[in-house]
């Protein structure tokens, strides 16, 4: 039996291979086309993570880096949300992990030699695997944007880096998340290697008041959708063929 | 008018960007944070099989390596099975699967496993032992998905369903890992060419 399918990648929502404003792209995106394969279970597997693999802490970036009874500096944020597929279901027990600058827009990595300090209480990344409604959250500070050297005067808006891997590898994906109301969003060649308006938009997570902790921490609620699968089982071949 | 569909889209997918490695190996970015980084084993210790490593450089078009690329492997035990509840039972502490970073000064990557058995394909037609690819960094919008096959695997990359889907022959070469004996260890060369002349085949999965 062949197994179930994910349903075909749509390459119109996702950006292209090349984009010229995106200028490393120019490079680095493939010429030919890509050849498309029916998924066997070379796709629709994938690996399998459990809560040996981390521990509680680590979608805590506010305390995972920081010294005993230290924080890092920044606006408290909580980002919460669900991993959902293309049928509308919960992606439970699947590893989200996260990156993101710290408050001053500064990334705790030896390649990054921005102006902004490293904070010695924030080191800038969190996983945690969803539940089984395919919830999950994090804590942190809000990331603060940065320059780049694309054009000269280039800004990234504040987004945290989020990897997904659902249940197979046909389903992985790396996107950015963004933050309501950030000017900085629609001026940027990255956001804007995505054609689609509203495709941008899923990646723009809310405001939640209601998920805020008063007096505490602000909320943003980032839904992630991946990829859905079939849930019909038919042989497209003929019997002896 | 017709019934709405309601299917959800995919979230679009962005850059990995440079610091892929803060998020996703943070040992490589230059701290240590964890009790334990994910995807440094990919077969354990117990897993059946010939012991191999596989190693290579992705270059970019002007012919210059990579750098800041992150890459991950999935694949199957010797037997040909996947650590999935869909895949089988495979032995304990192979997971099939890993993270590959490249040496931030010659882009040059390794990865050490074992060699993959035969996976059944579509339609009852096996597949050549293979270990599938993601590739990630600055500059590709979307990761991009490869195999590797292997040099020696002759008779069964000839009758894979997946290489024979590769219209132009002369680019099926761009799968085939090429076998080594370096003091005892076989070493498996795999160059992927993102761009350009000899351009790796990518798949849309």
């Amino acid at each position: 039996m062949t197994p179930a399918e994910f349903y075909a990648r749509d390459r119109r929502w996702h950006p292209p291979a090349l984009d010229r404003d995106y200028k490393t792209s120019v490079t680095r995106s493939p010429q030919y086309a890509a050849i498309s394969l029916q998924n066997s279970a070379s796709e629709i597997t994938g690996p399998v993570f459990g809560h040996n693999d981390i521990d509680p802490i680590d979608n805590d970036l506010i305390l995972n880096y920081a010294a005993p009874g230290a924080a890092p500096i920044g606006e408290r944020i909580i980002v919460h949300g669900r991993v959902l597929d293309e049928n509308g279901r919960p992606v439970p027990e699947t590893l989200v992990e996260i990156w993101q600058a710290n408050a001053g827009g500064r990334y705790r990595h030896k390649k990054d030699t921005y102006l902004a300090p490293i904070d010695p209480n924030f080191g800038g990344c969190g996983r945690v695997l969803t539940d089984e409604d395919g919830y999950y959250f994090f804590r942190t500070v809000k990331p603060g944007a940065y320059p780049w050297r694309n054009w000269v005067n280039d800004w990234r808006p504040a987004h945290i880096h989020v990897s997904v891997f659902g249940s197979g590898f046909a389903q992985r994906l790396i996107t950015q998340m963004y933050f309501e109301g950030d000017p900085l969003i629609a001026r940027c060649p990255i956001v804007n290697t995505i054609p689609d308006k509203a495709a941008i938009g899923q990646l723009i997570a809310a405001l939640d008041m209601n998920a805020t902790i008063p007096l505490d921490s602000i909320a943003y609620k980032f839904d992630i959708v991946l990829r859905g699968r079939r849930s019909t089982l038919f042989e497209n071949r003929l019997e002896g063929n | 008018m017709t019934q709405d569909l309601s299917y959800l889209k995919e979230t679009p997918s962005q850059t990995a960007g440079p610091y892929v490695h803060i998020g996703l190996a943070p040992g490589a970015a230059g701290f240590d944070i964890y009790r334990q980084e994910l995807g440094w084993d990919i077969a354990g210790p117990n897993a059946a099989g010939e012991r191999i490593r596989v190693e290579g450089v992705v270059i970019d078009g002007t012919g210059s390596p990579v750098k800041d690329v992150m890459l991950e492997v999935w694949q199957a035990n010797a037997d040909g099975i996947y650590a999935h509840p869909e895949g089988g039972e495979a032995e304990d502490g192979f997971r099939g699967w890993g993270r590959v970073i490249t040496d931030f000064e010659t882009g040059e990557w390794g990865f050490d496993t074992i060699k993959p058995g035969r996976v059944m394909g579509r339609n009852g037609r096996l597949m050549a032992p293979h270990i599938n690819l993601w590739i990630v960094a600055r500059g590709i919008n979307l990761g991009l998905n490869t195999r590797i096959y292997f040099d020696d695997e002759a008779a069964a990359n000839a009758e894979d369903p997946v290489i024979n889907l590769i219209e132009w022959e002369r680019r099926r070469a761009t799968l085939i890992a090429r076998r080594a004996d370096r003091d005892g260890q076989i070493v498996y060369r795999f160059d992927i060419r993102v761009q350009g002349q000899d351009e790796t085949v990518f798949f849309d999965i």
